[in-house]
């Protein structure tokens, strides 16, 4: 490892002669550290899953969430470290507050992941600060243009998917994400996709256990939500089942 | 020795007509029908007992498809106006559509609210969105916001909530809007020393905006005359 910056990557002010900033790759890779977390956009809603690993058995259920309910339209789920992840949340509800105080309607998608992502990004801009160790994905739905999914990564830069992936085994949900329709699936059946995505990527023998967290906006009320417990517990036991039964035929 | 007082000259307290602030004693209303708004205002600016301007137009554009109508002083009012012109076009391009009615508004009670010892002014935005259609809003001088199905104001106004009472139903068509705040304006042009002049009309819609005027000399004819 010491060789791979040879002295480029001390700060994130620096970039390396063949155009790179080290300090920043590193954060995403400190971002691709944490469980997988994934993102789907449906034809009716936005699902966000993490795959929050339990680093203790004396853990209590539900401490240090990882998804974050932002706005009545808007969610956010964190890859990485959580909490820079809880650091942009905070800033998201902030945002999201001030647009309404001032235009007294709901802040646009783009115009929320455009503003975090350039909150991260003047994070990899000065010497005196670190840049965020992950990568959020914020959901939201409007009136008007319906569900919207974005990824905004440690460098700033931000996308908007239908489907998207990061955190640990972020390449293998990504092909499985591939597979889905986007323009049939509800968020309902996203839930169980999503959990066989996650419960795919984790591997029982080597991993510690998990816990599956779920947030979901549904146009049927407009409304973010975390999943309810009992609908989480279903389809991760579905999805083990599935699981099972496929290691069973082979 | 003198009598105390009496040869005492009191100075003249009274101001006169070329120093004071112009203002809009005002007749204004705004009407909502099924898919847009009839805004209506008289046209006088007064300095004082002077009426320094008989043509002025008190309806003036924040966006596309959202106009004000303003009472109280000129100069507040237009500024008013202009602060909210210029924050929704910023507004609207980080929407890339049309800014809502509401949003409009929201913005004008903020500067009418936020500055009301300081400010004259009473404002009634109306226009059309796509998202909620054609709304009325009245902004008045405290700084309230209060969606109306019609909203008049300014000092005209006054003389006309009778008939406003009495003549405006729920579900009017645009052509009827229209006369309701032809025939409202013009009653309280007749009665209102402050008001007068022509009447001003803008119709918003989703199909766009039209404008009307009628000359002092065309007015509904009033049967009390």
């Amino acid at each position: 490892m010491a060789s791979i910056g040879t002295g480029y990557d001390l700060s994130a002010t620096t970039f390396s002669p063949d155009g790179r900033v080290f300090q920043v790759e590193y954060a995403q890779k400190a971002a691709d550290s944490s469980g997988l977390t994934i993102g789907v956009c449906c034809k009716d809603g936005v699902v966000l899953a993490v795959e929050k690993i339990l680093l203790s058995k004396m853990l209590l259920k539900e401490s240090g969430r990882r998804v974050h309910l932002i706005d009545q339209h808007a969610i956010l789920a964190v890859a990485g470290m959580g909490p820079d992840g809880r650091q942009l949340a905070t800033r998201a509800r902030q945002e999201c507050e001030q647009y309404r105080n001032i235009f007294r309607t709901p802040m646009p998608g783009h115009l929320l992941a455009e503003r975090i992502a350039g909150y991260v990004h003047v994070h990899s801009l000065y010497w005196h600060v670190r840049p965020f160790g992950c990568t959020v994905m914020i959901g939201t739905w409007e009136l008007k243009q319906g569900p919207s999914l974005y990824m905004i990564d440690p460098s700033g830069s931000f996308y908007r998917y239908y489907g998207c992936a990061a955190g640990k085994g972020k390449q293998g949900a990504k092909t499985g994400l591939e597979k889905l329709d986007f323009r049939q699936l509800s968020c309902d059946d996203a839930l169980l996709e999503l959990a066989k995505l996650i419960n795919a990527a984790h591997d029982e023998s080597k991993d510690k256990p998990y816990e599956m967290e779920m947030i979901w906006i549904k146009s049927d009320t407009g409304k973010a939500s975390l999943v309810p417990p009992y609908l989480i517990e279903t389809v991760r036991q579905r999805a083990e089942q599935l699981a099972r039964e496929e290691e069973m035929a082979d | 020795m003198e009598e105390p007082y009496t040869r005492v000259s009191m100075p003249y307290k009274g101001s006169h007509f070329t120093n004071e602030e112009h203002m809009l004693g005002t007749t204004i209303m705004a009407v909502e029908f099924e898919g847009g708004v009839v805004l209506g205002a008289d046209s006088r600016t007064t300095t004082g007992v002077y009426i320094a301007n008989r043509v002025s137009d008190k309806i003036t554009p924040l966006s596309e498809r959202i106009y004000c109508c303003r009472s109280g002083s000129a100069a507040d009012t237009q500024a008013i106006a202009d602060y909210v012109r210029y924050y929704l076009s910023i507004h609207q391009l980080d929407l890339d559509d049309l800014p809502c009615v509401k949003t409009a508004a929201f913005i004008c009670r903020e500067l009418c609210y936020s500055n009301k010892d300081r400010l004259l002014a009473g404002m009634i935005c109306a226009g059309w969105d796509p998202l909620y259609g054609g709304q009325v809003y009245t902004v008045p001088l405290g700084g309230t916001i209060v969606r109306q199905p019609y909203s008049i104001g300014g000092s005209g106004s006054t003389y006309i909530y009778g008939f406003c009472d009495a003549h405006f139903r729920k579900g009017m068509s645009r052509e009827e809007c229209i006369e309701f705040t032809k025939k409202a304006v013009a009653l309280a042009m007749t009665r209102d020393g402050s008001s007068g002049g022509v009447i001003r009309l803008v119709v918003v819609d989703k199909q766009g905006v039209s404008r009307e005027m009628i000359a002092g000399n065309q007015l509904p004819v009033i049967s009390a005359e």
